[in-house]
């Protein structure tokens, strides 16, 4: 694992501080829980930004992921732009993290996982109840087109360190990001390690 | 007081004729387990309970106590090899933990707690097994089925029934209702039978008291399974029955 610890020693003079770690975040096929959950370190925030900044991230609404030294993913993949995503942030993130259940093993998402994706459509836009008169499944060449299953992420790309929950408390996730600026592996104890 | 044998270091005292694991519970120790169950004859197809006696791997719970023994049970080793088995288990059923009502009373979950897995690491299965809820008192959730047969035996061998069997093989073995349909509401099965409190997942579960405790407030949550005793069967939330303690120790 230690490939993975990030380098944090400043290059200039001893007294000079640290540079700041970049850190992008993304949601996927999630529902924004483990944003929502990021917020709740509440006023653990304002240390936190004296040592991060936040490059893509729907806290910044930067819409491309540059070179960043952390990516947090909630979600799993379900579909083409999720793919697209997930390679941009590993492609641009040295130490990837798998945040949440959904993207640990596709989640709530994933419980579609056992039915054919087409019969999915046709229930859903055609055949379903209380449909609009001429109600078709969306073809819109802008939309991104479903994968036939919902993947958790380790199975697209390579994943450096995984955090359960739905979602990680506020607490876990403070306690694995500051573990991780400060170039630990991340230990998550009893009470921490949740996949609830 | 002659009869004894060193378990990560520690004297552990046994009768003769108990099994490792037996003389481990009685002593209060914990020996990682799913399929074990101390009111039952010992099945040893979890593997988990999986120590290294002399050097050489053994399941605990088969395996008679002999004087002498040096047992290796939490070593960094053989807790990477029960995450893997944990790992194999998570990947071939459906757990999707957030959903689940069993969650936070589960031997798997605690288990996998324990082991610090935090990830399944393979890919996943995604099997289709239909939900049967045709009984009325009691739902099968055949998705979080790990097989270890604690059902199977227990109404073979407390309830004199034989509602539940395995059938299939390898990867395509699975629980089966001994109906002539399948379904459970054909069968004599009872919501106050020794089977439908013994699943250490979450098949069996009672209707109508799933989130009677909430999440956060259950068994696991407030102690890890290695000091809750670890036998996989606390009562359900709202049983009305308090959780067994089932160390004979």
């Amino acid at each position: 694992m230690d490939t993975h610890k990030l380098n944090v020693a400043t290059t200039d003079s001893p007294a000079a501080k640290p540079r700041k770690l970049k850190i992008a975040t993304v949601s996927l096929a999630g529902c924004f829980g483990c944003h929502m959950s990021f917020l709740d370190i509440d006023e653990r925030l304002l240390p936190l930004l004296e040592r991060v900044e936040f490059d893509r991230s729907p806290l910044t609404d930067i819409k491309r992921c540059g070179f960043c030294d952390i990516g947090l993913i909630e979600g799993g993949v379900c579909n083409a732009e999720n793919v697209h995503v997930l390679r941009e942030f590993r492609a641009h993130c040295k130490v990837l993290v798998a945040l949440g259940a959904c993207a640990i093993n596709g989640g709530l998402p994933a419980q579609r996982n056992h039915l054919d994706l087409g019969e999915i459509l046709q229930m859903v836009y055609r055949t379903g109840h209380g449909l609009a008169p001429g109600s078709a499944i969306p073809d819109d060449p802008e939309l991104p087109l479903p994968l036939n299953q919902v993947h958790p992420v380790h199975e697209v790309v390579k994943i450096d360190y995984f955090l359960p929950g739905c979602p990680p408390s506020g607490d876990a996730i403070w306690a694995f990001l500051t573990q991780l600026i400060d170039g630990r592996d991340p230990a998550l104890g009893h009470g921490l390690l949740q996949y609830d | 007081m002659n009869d004894s044998f060193m378990l990560d270091g520690e004297e552990i005292p046994f009768t003769p004729g108990q099994t490792v694991m037996q003389a481990a519970a009685a002593a209060g120790k914990y020996i990682p387990h799913l399929c074990w169950h101390p009111d039952f004859a010992a099945h040893g197809s979890c593997k988990l309970c999986t120590v290294k006696i002399g050097g050489r791997f053994a399941t605990s719970c088969t395996v008679r106590a002999a004087a002498g023994q040096e047992v290796e049970n939490r070593t960094d080793e053989l807790d990477a090899r029960r995450r893997t088995l944990l790992q194999l288990l998570f990947v071939e059923g459906n757990h999707f933990c957030p959903s689940c009502e069993k969650s936070g009373d589960c031997a798997l979950q605690a288990t996998a707690y324990e082991m610090g897995m935090l990830t399944p690491h393979f890919d996943h299965f995604y099997p289709d097994r239909p939900v049967d809820a045709s009984h009325p008192e009691v739902l099968l959730e055949f998705n979080r089925c790990i097989l270890c047969e604690l059902c199977v035996r227990a109404s073979r061998e407390v309830d004199g029934k034989n509602v539940f069997a395995l059938a299939g093989r390898g990867t395509k073995s699975h629980l089966i209702v001994n109906s002539e349909s399948g379904r459970l509401a054909d069968t004599d099965f009872a919501a106050t039978d020794r089977a439908a409190e013994v699943c250490p997942v979450g098949v069996i579960l009672k209707k109508r008291v799933g989130f009677a405790v909430p999440i956060g407030a259950r068994t696991y949550d407030l102690q890890p399974i290695s000091a809750a005793g670890g036998d996989g069967t606390t009562g359900r939330a709202g049983d009305t029955s308090a959780p067994r303690k089932t160390e004979a120790g």
